[in-house]
C-alpha cells in the first residue's frame, strides 16, 4: 500500500511541474499559506490607506484616481516581488491614486477580488491574471459599471473590447535581442549549452524559439544539449556538471534565467573552466536580478536580457490619457526590455534595472 | 546475518545493473581525473564523483528518513521544504538581511541554529503523527505546503548572497582535498549513526515500535516518544542538507532549492530494501540506495534525458521495486528459484 | 421442510472445517417462530463460526438449512442471500454509517429507488421508529444518536427488511445498564410479533432474563437444546465448560495449599481503569499462585491489566511490600518488580520481525535503560540460556519469533520477562491455543517459579488449570469481583456455583 501511495507521488509530482518564471503561467504549491499572509498585509494595508486619505491633502485636481490592482502573490519570485514593488511605489497619493491590492495565483480568487472591486466602485481595473480564460463575464460587469481595466505582465482569452489596453513583454523579442547578440559576439563556432525553463511557459517558448531558428539556419551554431532545468539552479548545475563529466567542448552557456546561470556557473567553477568577459565560456542568463547584473560588472557572466517588471509607468500613462479624454489607438502595448552587455554596464544600470 | 545480506542485495543488483550498462555504453563514464578548481585546488571530477558528491546529500536524508519509515511506518514528505527552511535560517544569521554578504556570525554558529530549527519543525511533524496518531505523508503535508513559504518569510523574500568564500567548502571541496565534502559530511552523518545504533537501544526500540507497538509499550517502552524522536533525527539530517545546498550556489532559491528530494530519499529507504510499512531496517542499505539513485540520475543526465522526465524514471523503479516485492510475486519468484536450484543440482 | 411446527428455521448436521481446525462438527439448530433463543459457547465452541454459515459469510461444507416458507434447504452462498431469505444480523459493532441519516441507513443497500424518494423515505423511517419504539427520527444523523439507539436502529432496518431470523451478536458489550433494557423491550416486543431471534451474549444474567431456549455448542460440537427454565446457571456453566456436575468433586491436592510467609508482595485497594471494570481490591503473598476466573468478558483480563497499568488506570491504590508505589505505565510496573505475559499473544505480545533473541531481551533490555544496550556475547548468552532452560524449538536465536508455533512464541514471551527476575508475574491466558504438552509444561513452570518465591497470578479459560496450579481463586462475574475461593472452596463445582451466582436449585 505505502509503495503504492509513493508511486502515485511521484507521477503526481511530476504532473505538478511547472514554476512561474518571468511573466510564465505556473503553479505554486506554496500558494495557499502566503496569500493567506498577503490577504491580511492587504487588509491592514487598506485600512492603513483609509488613515492616510483623511489625513493627506487631495491631489491636485482634489479628486483621487480609484484603483483596484489584482496581481499575482509577489512571493512568487523576485520578478514579481519587483513588479509589486514597482506597482505600489506609483500608484499612491501623491500621485493622485487610492490603491487597493489583492493578491492571488488561483483565478477564481482573483475573480471574487474583482467582483470586490466592481462593487466597491473603482475607477479602474489592473489585471495580471492567473489563467488566461474565465475573465469574460467580470470583465463585461466591469464595462457595464464603467470601469476601465486595464491588463498587465498577462495577456487573457477575452475579446479586446473588454479591456482598455494590455501591456506585456514580447518574450520572442527577448529571444531575439539576446541571440543577436550573441551572434554579434562572432565566434567563429557556438558550441552552446542550453538550459530551458519550465517548459511550455511563455518565456521558455519564447526565449527557446530564437536559438533554436537560428542553430537550424546557421552552421557554426551547434547545441551541445539542449535541457531544461524548470528554473532550478541546482538542475542547471548538475546538467552542466554532465558535460563537463562527458568533456564535450563548449563556449556558450545560454540559460532562460539567472538562477540556472549561476548553476551552471557553480559546475564551470568547480571544473576550473573560465567564463566571462574574454574567457572560454560565455554565460547568458535573463531576468536581471541585481546578484547578477552584479556578475555581469565584475565581467564573471557576458549578457543578462532583461523581463522588464516596471509595468506601472505605463500603465500611469494609459490613465492620464483616458482621463483626458484621449483615444487608446494601440490596444497591446509592448514593454520596452533591453540586453545587458558585461562591457557595457553601469553601476547605474544595476541600480536602476536590478531586480 | 542471512536476512541483512539478503536485503542490502536489492540495491547492491541495482548498482551493478547500472555500472555494466554504463560500461556497456560508454566506459568513459568511469573516468576519473585529477585538476584544479577555480580557485586552484585540486579536485577530482568526473561522473562518478559527480555521483559522490550529490548522492551524499539523499544519503543524509535516507538515514532520518528510514528511521522515520521504520518506527511509524510512513515518510515525511515535508524534508525538501524542511532543507529550504534550514537553509534560509544558516543564510538570514550568517549574513542578516540586507547585508552585503560578508559573514556577520560564524557558520558553525548558523548551522547549529539551522539544526534547532530544522528539530523544531521535525518535532512538530512528529507530535502530529505520534501524538496525534495523523498519517505521516499527511501529517507532513502541511509542511511540504507551508514550508517554502517560511523559508522565504525567513530572509523577508530577499536573496541573500554569501561572499565569503569559506561557506562555498561545505557544497564544493576543502582547499586541498579532492574529494567534495557533502560525502565526508555524509561519512559523519553515518559514522554518527552507526554509533548510535551500537551504543543506545535506538534500534531495537526503533524496529519494535514500528512492528507492535502495543506490544513495545507493554514491554516499557514509549512509542510516542520513540516515533517523535525518529522526526527530530530526521530534521538534524536536514540541517546537513539545508548547509549543503546552500553552501553550492553561496545563496537560496525558496521554490526550487532541494525540490523533490524527498521523493529521493524515500525511493532510497524503498530500495534499500526496508519495509515502507515500517519494522525491520537497514540503515546502510538505505544509503546504498541513497547513491543508487544518484547513479541513475547521473546517468539519465549524461543521456540527455531532459531533468523533467527524470520523475518518470524514478516512477518506474518505483514500479519495479513494488512489484518484486509484492508477496505473490515474492512467491512465485522464490517458487523458481528453488526450481533452478533443484535442476542445478540435478544437473 | 422445517421437522418442527413452528420453527421458522432448521440447521441439519452443519459441517465446517478451516485448515487443520474443526469448527463445526455435526451441528443441529432449530428457531421457533417467536422466541428468544441464546446461543452459548465458550470461545472456539463455534458459535461464531455457526452464525456466519447462517449468514452466509462461509459456506458450510456439509449440513442442510431450512427456512419455513421454503420446500426444500435453501442455499446461502453469500450475505445478500441471507438477506434476500429473511435472516438479518446485528453485530456487536455497529455496522452502519455514521454519518448518514437514520433514514438513509435504514435504506442504503436496498434498491436505489428508496434512497432517492427521500420524503418518502422518511416518512416511512419515522412510521417503522414510532412503531417499534425506538427513540430516533429519520433525518437525524445516525452519530448524533447513542450507541444503542444506533443499535436498535440496525435493528429496524433487519425487521424492516421484513425478517424471519434476527441474529443479535453481542449487541450489549456496550452498552450500559438502562440501554440494555430498553433493547431487551425491543427484543420481546419483536418476539411479540413473531420474529425468532437468536441471542448470543456472554453476560448470564441477560441470558436468564429475556431468553426462552438456550443451546450450548462445545468444541464445535452441539451439546444440547435446553428450555431456560430446566437449565439452572450453573447447569449452563458445566455443559459450556464441558464438565459434569459429578466429576468435579476432585479431592484438593494438599501439595498446592499456600503454605508461604504471611508477606503481601502487592496488594491494590479499589482499583479501577478504564477498560470497564468495578473497582476491585486484590492482594498476592510471597511465593503464591493465585488466579482470576469467570467466563469470558468477565474481567479478569481487565484487572490484571490494570495492576500492570497497561490499560489507564483511573482510580485506586497499589502498595508493593507495604509500601504505596506509583504505577502509571507498564514501565513503572516493571520497575517494581511485575512482569506481564498478555492474554493475546499476536496483537500485544510478540514482535513477530525481531528475532527470538531480540524478543528475549526486549523487556530486560528497556529496564536496563536507552544508553546500555547488551553487547551481542550478551544478547546471545540470554537467548541461548533462555532457549534451552524452556526447551524453545528455534532454527536459531536469529529466526524471527513470528514464523515460530504459537507454544514457542509463548515460551519466548515468558522467557523475556523470567530475563527480567520478576517478584510478580502475571501470566495472562499462557496456555491458549498452544498444544497439550506445553501447557504441561508451562504449568510445571508456574509451581517451580513459586517454590523459589516468585509470586505468580495465572490465568486460564480451563478451570482444571487453574485448580491444578492455583491455592486461591478470585472469581468474577460482569466485571466486578464476586468472589474468594480458597482451600477446601478449590472444586470444579465451587467454582462454577460462584461463576453462575444466583444460587444452585
Amino acid at each position: 500500500m505505502k509503495k503504492k501511495a509513493l508511486a502515485t507521488m511521484l507521477v503526481v509530482s511530476m504532473a505538478a511541474a511547472g514554476l512561474a518564471g518571468c511573466g510564465g503561467g505556473g503553479t505554486e504549491t506554496t500558494a495557499a499559506p502566503t496569500e493567506a499572509a498577503a490577504a491580511e498585509d492587504d487588509a491592514t494595508e487598506a485600512a492603513a490607506e483609509d488613515d492616510a486619505e483623511e489625513a493627506a491633502a487631495p491631489a491636485a485636481d482634489g479628486e483621487l484616481i480609484r484603483v483596484g490592482i489584482i496581481n499575482n502573490d509577489p512571493n512568487e519570485s523576485g520578478y514579481r516581488t519587483a513588479n509589486d514593488a514597482d506597482l505600489k511605489a506609483m500608484f499612491t497619493e501623491e500621485n493622485g491614486y487610492d490603491a487597493s491590492f489583492a493578491y492571488s495565483l488561483k483565478n477564481d480568487e482573483q475573480i471574487t477580488a474583482a467582483q470586490k472591486f466592481i462593487q466597491d466602485e473603482v475607477d479602474y481595473l489592473l489585471l495580471s491574471a492567473a489563467d488566461t480564460s474565465g475573465w469574460d463575464s467580470v470583465l463585461q460587469d466591469a464595462q457595464d459599471a464603467g470601469i476601465g481595466v486595464i491588463l498587465f505582465d498577462r495577456t487573457i482569452d477575452a475579446s479586446e473590447d473588454l479591456y482598455l489596453a494590455s501591456i506585456v513583454s514580447d518574450m520572442d523579442k527577448e529571444g531575439e535581442t539576446a541571440v543577436n547578440w550573441l551572434a554579434d559576439q562572432g565566434l567563429d563556432e557556438y558550441n552552446i549549452i542550453h538550459i530551458q525553463g519550465v517548459m511550455g511557459s511563455a518565456a521558455q517558448q519564447g526565449r527557446t524559439g530564437a536559438l533554436d531558428a537560428k542553430v537550424a539556419a546557421e552552421d557554426n551554431w551547434n547545441l551541445v544539449t539542449q535541457q531544461t532545468a524548470e528554473w532550478n539552479s541546482e538542475k542547471a548545475q548538475q546538467i552542466v556538471q554532465s558535460v563537463i563529466d562527458a568533456g564535450t567542448e563548449f563556449n556558450v552557456i545560454y540559460a532562460e534565467n539567472d538562477d540556472m546561470a549561476k548553476g551552471a556557473v557553480a559546475a564551470l567553477d568547480k571544473a576550473n573552466i573560465s567564463h566571462g568577459v574574454g574567457k572560454d565560456v560565455i554565460i547568458m542568463g535573463f531576468d536581471c536580478n541585481k546578484w547578477a547584473l552584479e556578475e555581469l560588472l565584475a565581467q564573471n557572466w557576458n549578457y543578462d536580457g532583461q523581463c522588464n517588471p516596471f509595468q506601472a509607468s505605463y500603465i500611469d500613462e494609459v490613465i492620464k490619457k483616458v482621463e483626458s479624454g484621449e483615444e487608446i489607438t494601440e490596444k497591446t502595448i509592448i514593454l520596452e526590455e533591453k540586453g545587458f552587455d558585461a562591457t557595457t554596464i553601469t553601476e547605474e544600470d544595476v541600480e536602476k534595472y536590478g531586480i | 546475518m542471512k536476512v541483512k545480506n539478503k536485503q542490502i542485495f536489492i540495491p547492491l543488483a541495482a548498482l551493478l545493473l547500472l555500472a555494466l550498462f554504463n560500461l556497456a555504453m560508454d566506459p568513459s563514464f568511469f573516468k576519473i581525473s585529477l585538476g584544479n578548481n577555480s580557485a586552484g585546488d585540486p579536485v577530482l571530477t568526473g561522473y562518478l564523483m559527480t555521483i559522490l558528491d550529490y548522492g551524499s546529500e539523499v544519503a543524509i536524508l535516507a538515514i532520518g528518513m528510514t528511521l522515520v519509515t521504520a518506527a511509524c511506518g510512513g515518510q515525511d514528505i515535508s524534508v525538501g521544504a524542511a532543507v529550504a527552511i534550514a537553509g534560509s535560517v544558516i543564510l538570514r544569521v550568517l549574513v542578516g538581511q540586507g547585508g552585503d554578504g560578508t559573514l556577520q556570525a560564524p557558520i558553525i554558529v548558523a548551522f547549529l541554529i539551522a539544526c534547532v530549527v530544522a528539530m523544531l519543525f521535525g518535532a512538530f511533524n512528529g507530535v502530529l503523527v505520534a501524538i496525534f496518531n495523523i498519517q505521516p505523508m499527511v501529517a507532513t503535508l502541511i509542511l511540504y505546503t507551508a514550508g517554502r513559504s517560511i523559508a522565504a518569510w525567513i530572509n523577508n523574500n530577499e536573496l541573500p548572497i554569501v561572499t565569503d568564500q569559506t561557506f562555498t567548502y561545505f557544497g564544493g571541496f576543502i582547499p586541498g582535498i579532492p574529494v567534495p565534502t557533502p560525502f565526508f559530511l555524509a561519512v559523519v552523518c553515518v559514522v554518527l549513526i552507526l554509533l548510535a545504533l551500537k551504543f543506545t537501544n535506538l534500534g531495537l526500540y526503533t524496529q519494535a515500535v514500528g512492528i507492535n507497538a502495543s506490544s513495545s509499550r507493554l514491554n516499557g517502552l514509549n512509542p510516542t516518544f520513540i516515533k517523535w524522536l525518529s522526526f527530530v533525527i530526521l530534521g538534524l539530517c536536514v540541517a546537513v542538507v539545508g548547509l549543503i545546498k546552500t553552501s553550492r550556489l553561496s545563496t537560496i532559491n525558496y521554490s526550487v532549492i532541494a525540490k523533490d528530494i524527498e521523493m529521493d530519499a524515500i525511493l532510497a529507504v524503498a530500495l534499500g530494501g526496508n519495509a515502507l510499512s515500517g519494522g525491520k531496517f537497514n540503515i546502510m542499505a538505505s544509503i546504498l540506495g541513497a547513491y543508487v539513485i544518484q547513479f541513475l540520475t547521473t546517468t539519465l543526465y549524461k543521456f540527455n534525458v531532459s531533468s523533467d522526465a527524470l520523475p518518470a524514471y524514478k516512477a518506474v523503479v518505483v514500479i519495479i521495486l513494488v512489484v518484486i516485492s509484492a508477496p505473490a510475486v515474492k512467491d512465485k519468484l522464490a517458487a523458481y528459484g528453488k526450481k533452478w536450484k533443484k535442476q542445478k543440482e540435478v544437473g | 421442510m422445517p421437522v418442527k411446527e413452528n420453527a421458522v428455521l432448521e440447521m441439519k448436521n452443519i459441517h465446517k472445517s478451516f485448515p487443520g481446525v474443526r469448527a463445526l462438527d455435526g451441528v443441529d439448530f432449530s428457531l421457533c417462530e417467536g422466541e428468544i433463543h441464546a446461543l452459548m459457547g465458550e470461545n472456539g465452541a463455534g458459535k461464531s463460526t455457526l452464525i456466519k454459515v447462517l449468514t452466509g459469510v462461509y459456506e458450510k461444507d456439509e449440513g442442510d438449512i431450512f427456512l419455513k416458507g421454503h420446500d426444500k434447504a435453501v442455499a446461502i452462498r453469500s450475505p445478500q442471500d441471507a438477506q434476500n431469505l429473511g435472516i438479518s444480523t446485528v453485530y456487536q459493532e455497529i455496522t452502519l454509517c455514521p454519518n448518514l441519516t437514520v433514514a438513509e441507513n435504514m435504506y442504503i443497500g436496498r434498491g436505489k429507488s428508496k434512497l432517492t424518494k427521500w420524503r418518502k423515505m422518511n416518512a416511512d423511517a419515522d412510521r417503522i421508529l414510532e412503531n417499534l419504539g425506538i427513540p430516533a427520527k429519520a433525518n437525524q444523523q445516525l452519530s448524533d444518536c447513542s450507541i444503542a439507539v444506533q443499535q436498535m436502529v440496525a435493528i429496524a432496518r433487519a425487521v424492516d427488511m421484513d425478517c424471519k431470523v434476527l441474529i443479535l451478536d453481542e449487541p450489549t458489550s456496550s452498552l450500559d445498564e438502562s440501554e440494555v433494557e430498553k433493547l431487551f423491550g425491543l427484543m420481546k416486543d419483536l418476539r411479540a410479533r413473531g420474529v425468532g431471534i437468536i441471542f448470543v451474549t456472554h453476560f448470564l444474567d441477560q441470558v436468564y432474563e429475556v431468553c426462552d431456549k438456550i443451546t450450548v455448542l462445545r468444541d464445535g460440537r452441539l451439546v444440547g437444546e435446553y428450555v431456560i427454565e430446566d437449565l439452572p446457571r450453573v447447569k449452563l456453566v458445566a455443559k459450556m465448560l464441558g464438565k459434569e456436575l459429578d466429576d468435579m468433586e476432585e479431592i484438593k491436592d494438599e501439595n498446592q495449599m499456600y503454605k508461604g510467609p504471611d508477606e503481601r508482595v502487592i496488594e491494590v485497594e479499589g482499583l479501577q481503569s478504564d477498560a470497564g471494570i468495578k473497582p476491585f481490591d486484590f492482594y498476592i503473598k510471597k511465593g503464591e499462585v493465585n488466579g482470576f476466573t469467570g467466563l469470558l468478558g468477565s474481567g479478569r483480563s481487565e484487572c490484571v491489566r490494570a495492576i500492570f497499568a497497561a490499560d489507564k488506570v483511573v482510580a485506586g491504590t497499589v502498595k508493593k511490600n507495604g509500601k504505596a508505589v506509583k504505577i502509571t505505565k507498564p514501565l513503572d510496573a516493571m520497575k517494581n518488580g511485575i512482569a506481564y505475559l498478555p492474554e493475546d499473544r499476536k496483537r500485544d505480545g510478540i514482535v513477530g520481525d525481531l528475532s527470538v533473541r531480540d524478543n528475549i531481551i526486549l523487556a530486560a533490555q528497556v529496564l536496563r535503560g536507552f544508553f546500555r544496550p547488551f553487547s551481542k556475547a550478551e544478547a546471545n548468552k540470554f537467548a541461548d540460556e533462555y532457549i534451552k532452560l524452556l526447551e524453545i524449538k528455534t532454527a536459531s536465536a536469529d529466526t524471527p519469533i513470528k514464523s515460530l508455533s504459537g507454544g514457542n512464541q509463548q515460551k519466548v514471551i515468558l522467557a523475556r520477562w523470567l530475563l527480567t527476575h520478576p517478584e510478580y508475574l502475571i501470566l495472562d491466558e499462557p496456555t491458549r491455543g498452544i498444544d497439550i504438552g506445553t501447557k504441561i509444561e508451562i504449568q510445571k513452570l508456574v509451581l517451580k517459579l513459586a517454590s523459589e518465591g516468585m509470586s505468580v497470578t495465572f490465568i486460564s479459560s480451563e478451570t482444571d488449570e487453574m485448580l491444578r496450579t492455583c491455592s486461591r481463586l478470585v472469581v468474577m462475574r460482569d466485571r466486578k469481583v464476586v468472589g474468594e475461593l480458597s482451600k477446601d472452596e478449590l472444586t470444579q463445582s465451587k467454582v462454577m456455583e460462584t461463576i453462575a451466582g444466583g444460587g444452585m436449585e
